[in-house]
């Protein structure tokens, strides 16, 4: 029977482009949605570590007994009872499980145990007996690099060596070690499956390189594991390695009960890889107009203990080196060390932030000594899609719209405070008017997306069509960034449906979307899922011989020919695995086509100093930033805000005091995480310039915000007081001795 | 485990002489129990115990919160107040925690010291009460006997007319004092100035307060010697939170732009 | 020992054998997971409940000291159906991301609209100065309460 249903327009509401609100908001704001802490299942005992004092030091014994004997505990293993391979990490394995002969780093795991419950799991762990024998630690990265301990080397020369400009500028940066510290810490719940096997739900990034490193350590095969996604509560960088994967799977097994395990906030902050500190030269030469000539750089940062991402982290330092600005003649040379401090790996923005700091520094002089302003010396130099990459040779064929960038920001007004925000010191009633000095300065990166030097980088996406509305099924981690928003609202659109929802799978029932990072999974995931779903639909329309096909079904010549409830009569569903244009290593000159896109922002930030007290205020930062094109508004404006608090983060106030590789402020009284009165007012405006391989020409928004922020922030209290300021997180001392 | 939950006085004290732990706002004890560095098994809940929470003048219990000081204290005790943690911190955290606690860094702890304040303790068989500079001995210990409970904060009947607060940190809330500094001055000149973060225990910047109490009318160059000699007296270390250096000019500074709110 | 006190409007009671916080009594005992936990020493409020009418970090509360409190969690604060108007503000303004933070911030806004209907934005900030969001610069948040402010103004 033909329906005489009025036909809706084929634009469907909460599609792609609208500000569609977060499907789990309403879960999330009533308490109800399950984090990986909140999993609970009848029988489960709970996991801890027992974890090295020491940064280094060889393990003689390790007597588990006093362990044992207390009431409660079911387990408690060390290395030999890692019944695979010993060993795991990200792109090398040279973690070791459990330590056995040596520990390499303050709160390397030792010993796990099973017990009861959390407090005498606690108990437990402490009561492990360890003799260390304590060896010297190598904590200095310059040590490290003459030692020859390096996780790798990065050379990249590109044009004539022996270019000279007529204007040089040298300096030398730092930055500090910064956290993540996602609000949830690391959690999981691993589950025996009574045939040997285990599923695992567990905080995580990446739940397919999860399970490759539980598989190789357990000794399984593939399809005895399956790693879950579960609720996360952030994430930004922390979650790709694995910390308490293996425990939690090997307690498991090890058991035959459920086991629970959850890091307190201190034991997260030895828990996950931090971002790197770094150590930059910079010599930069320009002609008498400002046109950069010749840029060298060296770059050192440090791994800390084990590879973790450290040898991807320097190449993007690296690549990035020069930011996004043209220069014929480039020499950088980067070394990722290994020492005794903790393991750094990724956090957004992973190396760029580094580098950016340092170039944005070296701009900012080489525009004071030409009497150049700021803005017009990165226009001049800008990098614009047609370019060759300055460092790797890459010409940029997605759109890179620099000019556009520097002049929207520049046209921004900064407004009168309607409500001053608070002067310098807040609370602590330290600092009036006539102590304030304003300042304002400005900073632009660039960073790629997508995985990059040749990596096979896919993901794979499920289309489902049912009586429901349509089905995005994946494995892509939602870590609040709203994936979980933006693959509906993708599905919406292409399919022409009006009910689209994500459903998480486990590692099992579907291939790899890769890790949500890298700014990638709107670009990857969601190509997917735009692939699957226009070619379910087309599918579907050609079975049916339509040419339309909305809620209500399909339709032909505007006639609805086939209802929905007998279009889903039958099964429809449609894999894809995306991958994005092909990358290449580099060559011995670092050299190649090795990177898929870029994205570029730029910032300005306002602060208020109170140069004799040294402390800051950071009034206002605005930005304009290159997003290809917006699929939900809201959600870019929320990476923007929450990504710029992160660079304002590690600006002013975010570090990881390191004393002989020992973390002195593993807790949130001494790591300092910006408060609601430490946010800056924030204006963005979105650049859409579309024609990335994206869908929709979308681009990944979520790291830029973080890259150019803090070197817009240091500029402006240099604007301030004057001073250098050649390390982050700038301190107090730093401006007021 | 043990946990009383008196609504007498004689009752709390009578369990804290028996060797309950006492609990008030728990922003200090919690943290310690939750860190796993203490695991009393005998415990004293003290915010039922009416006597503790009542405040008459210049008597402050030891169980006001930090939100009521914020709303009725003296003016630079208010204004340390509002320094204490968050709002949440400061709905659970009282003034005797305060001081119980004795940190280097308690933001009440300058006020106290600069008015010289008095700490009341009990027991079920005594009663006295110490001058703050006999009560605090070091970092995180006071002269009080096991068998004690703080029970109130003894300000004097009359405070200096003149009186600021300042605390540095390098957020704008909810942060660990680098450098609490309060100064008051009274109508014939008398100053005191009172530091927290920059000892072992609260202290006042003697030599400091005799020279600018002398001057009628401080000149700049006064105010200068001023922050010069308070630079000199305290005895700040360098830690995780920030250096000897850093703390020792900075309580100058601070000290000089609190004096010169005072003479406003 | 056994503690009784009124959760969300009910009878709760349970058994306490450890100094634990009513954080942890709350999630692992009466398995009310709600409220968060991330940093165990007050420095963050996601744990954030109202307890005898006072917005205070329920890490920082001794489980056994509750008896015969009165303790409203996120769970507490609105039938199960709705949303009450601090909730809707965020979830139109985009105010929550990962939303670990979420139920802290929504117990201290719920309490500080309870009392002051129409906050200034300094008054919002410093409201929620003890509650730490790591993902969306707070931005979204505070846009969430001007409006709801404005429409009780």
């Amino acid at each position: 029977m033909t329906a005489r249903t009025e036909k809706r327009s084929s634009r469907v509401d909460e599609g792609i482009g609208e500000s569609a609100p977060r499907p789990d908001g309403i879960a999330k704001l009533k308490g109800e949605f399950e984090y990986a802490q909140d999993q609970w299942v009848e029988g489960m005992l709970w996991g801890a570590t027992t974890r090295s004092p020491h940064p280094h030091a060889r393990v003689l014994s390790i007597d588990v007994a006093p362990a044992l004997a207390i009431g409660g505990v079911h387990a408690v293993l060390t290395a030999d009872d890692v019944p695979g391979r010993a060993s795991f990490g990200l792109e090398h394995s040279d973690q070791p499980v459990l330590a056995g002969e040596r520990v390499n780093f303050w709160g390397e795991p030792v010993a796990v145990v099973a017990a009861e419950d959390d407090a005498t799991a606690r108990r437990a762990a402490a009561a492990v007996v360890v003799e260390y024998e304590r060896l010297e630690p190598l904590t200095d990265p310059e040590d490290a690099d003459s030692q020859g301990e390096v996780f790798r080397r990065v050379r990249i020369r590109r044009g004539d060596q022996s270019a000279s400009g007529s204007v040089v500028i040298e300096g030398f940066y730092e930055v500090g070690m910064q956290d993540q510290a996602p609000l949830g810490t690391e959690a999981g719940l691993a589950v025996p499956d009574g045939h040997g096997g285990v599923d695992l739900y567990a905080t995580s990034q990446f739940v397919h390189a999860d399970h490759e490193q539980v598989v190789a350590s357990l000794g399984l095969r593939p399809d005895q594991v399956r790693a879950h996604p579960a609720g996360i509560g952030g994430a930004f960088g922390a979650r790709e390695d694995v910390n308490l994967h293996i425990h939690l799977c090997l307690l498991a097994l090890h058991t035959g009960q459920p086991v629970k395990m959850v890091y307190h906030r201190s034991e997260s902050f030895t828990g996950h890889v931090h971002r790197h500190p770094a150590r930059m030269w910079y010599r930069h030469e320009a002609d008498e107009e400002g046109n950069l000539v010749r840029v060298r750089a060296k770059i050192s940062i440090d791994g800390g203990a084990y590879a973790s991402t450290t040898a991807a982290v320097l190449a993007n330092a690296c690549y990035f080196a020069v930011g996004p600005y043209n220069c014929e003649s480039v020499s950088v040379d980067g070394v990722g060390t290994r020492t005794n401090n903790p393991p750094c790996g990724a956090m957004r923005g992973f190396g760029a932030v580094q580098a950016c700091f340092a170039h944005e520094a070296q701009m900012d002089r080489l525009a004071d000594v030409l009497g150049m302003d700021p803005l017009e010396l990165r226009r001049k130099n800008a990098l614009e899609s047609g370019d060759p990459m300055p460092t790797t040779g890459q010409v940029i064929e997605t759109p890179l719209p620099t000019v556009e960038v520097i002049d929207s920001l520049a046209a921004m007004p900064i407004p009168e405070e309607s409500e001053r925000a608070g002067l310098p010191g807040g609370s602590g009633l330290t600092t009036e008017e006539h102590h304030v000095v304003r300042g304002i300065g400005y900073a632009m990166g660039i960073k790629n997306l997508g995985f990059s030097e040749g990596f096979d980088d896919f993901a794979q996406a499920r289309v489902l069509l049912t009586p429901g509305g349509a089905i995005v099924e994946t494995a892509a981690i939602e870590v609040g960034q709203g994936l979980v928003t933006v693959l509906a609202q993708i599905a919406r659109s292409a399919m022409g449906v009006s009910r689209a929802e994500v459903r998480h799978v486990d590692t099992s029932r579907i291939d790899s979307a890769g890790s949500t990072s890298a700014s990638r999974q709107t670009q990857m995931s969601g190509g997917a899922t735009l692939q699957a779903s226009s070619r379910l639909r087309a599918r579907i329309l050609e079975h049916f011989a339509g040419d339309d096909l909305n809620d209500d079904g399909v339709w032909r010549d505007g006639e609805l020919v086939v209802p929905m409830s007998r279009v889903t009569d039958e099964k429809w569903e449609e894999t894809v695995t995306f991958r994005h244009p092909p990358t290449s290593p580099p060559d011995d000159d670092g050299q190649g086509v090795v990177h898929a896109d870029f994205a570029l922002a730029a910032h300005r930030a306002v602060v208020d100093v109170d140069p004799e007290l040294g402390l800051v205020t950071v009034v206002r930062v605005d930005t304009a930033q290159d997003v290809g094109k917006a699929l939900n508004p809201q959600s870019v404006i929320g990476q923007i805000e929450g990504g710029i608090m992160q660079g304002v983060g590690l600006a002013v106030m975010e570090e990881l005091i390191l004393e002989d590789g020992v973390i002195r402020n593993p807790n949130f009284t001494d790591y300092l995480l910006p408060t609601i009165l430490d946010a800056p007012d924030v204006e963005a405006l979105l650049i859409e310039q579309e024609g990335s391989w994206g869908p929709f020409g979308a681009k990944g928004v979520g790291e830029p915000p973080t890259i150019s922020s803090t070197a817009a922030v240091v500029a402006a209290i240099r604007d301030a007081t004057g001073r250098a300021l050649t390390r982050v997180p700038v301190r107090p001392q730093d401006i007021a001795l | 485990m043990e946990v009383h939950h008196p609504t007498s006085l004689p009752d709390a004290l009578r369990a804290v002489a028996a060797g309950a732990t006492p609990l008030a706002g728990g922003t200090d004890l919690m943290v310690e129990i939750n860190f796993g560095h203490v695991l009393p098994d005998h415990v004293v809940g003290l915010r039922r115990v009416e006597e503790l929470k009542s405040w008459e003048d210049s008597r402050i219990g030891a169980g006001v919160t930090w939100r009521r000081i914020d709303e009725h204290g003296p003016k630079a005790l208010a204004e340390a107040a509002r320094t204490v943690g968050s709002p949440q911190i400061r709905n659970a955290g009282t003034i005797g925690g305060n001081v119980a606690t004795a940190s280097p860094a308690g933001d009440g702890l300058p006020f106290l010291a600069a008015v010289d304040a008095s700490i009341e303790l009990a027991s079920p068989t005594s009663a006295r009460h110490l001058l703050w500079s006999d009560f605090f001995v070091g970092v995180k210990q006071t002269a009080k006997a096991s068998d004690e409970l703080i029970v109130a904060v003894r300000l004097p009947e009359r405070l200096p007319s003149r009186q600021a607060f300042g605390k540095i940190g390098v957020r704008n809330a909810m942060v660990i004092a680098t450098v609490g500094c309060v100064v008051t001055r009274d109508d014939d000149g008398e100053t005191t100035v009172a530091l927290g973060s920059v000892a072992p225990t609260p202290m006042r910047a003697h030599r400091a307060e005799e020279m600018i109490s002398a001057e009628t009318s401080p000149s700049g160059s006064a105010l200068a010697e001023f922050q010069r000699l308070v630079s000199e007296e305290v005895r700040p270390i360098t830690d995780h939170r920030s250096t000897e250096e850093y703390r020792r000019h900075a309580a100058g500074v601070l000290a000089r732009r609190l004096l010169e709110r005072c003479l406003r | 020992m056994m503690v009784s006190f009124t959760l969300n409007g009910s009878p709760a009671t349970g058994r306490v054998e450890r100094p634990v916080s009513l954080l942890d009594f709350l999630r692992d005992e009466l398995e009310v997971t709600g409220s968060k936990s991330a940093c165990e020493q007050g420095e963050c409020g996601s744990c954030s409940v109202i307890l005898d009418g006072v917005v205070v970090c329920s890490c920082l509360v001794m489980a056994a000291d509750v008896e015969g409190s009165s303790v409203t969690t996120v769970e507490g604060l609105e039938s199960e159906e709705t949303l009450n108007a601090v909730q809707r503000a965020m979830h139109e303004t985009g105010a929550v991301q990962c939303g670990f933070c979420t139920p802290g911030i929504v117990v201290a806004a719920t309490d500080l609209f309870s009392h002051n209907p129409s906050p200034t934005t300094v008054e919002i900030k410093e409201a929620l100065a003890g509650n730490i969001c790591r993902c969306t610069g707070y931005g979204a948040i505070i846009r969430a309460f001007e409006t709801l402010a404005e429409e009780s103004a």
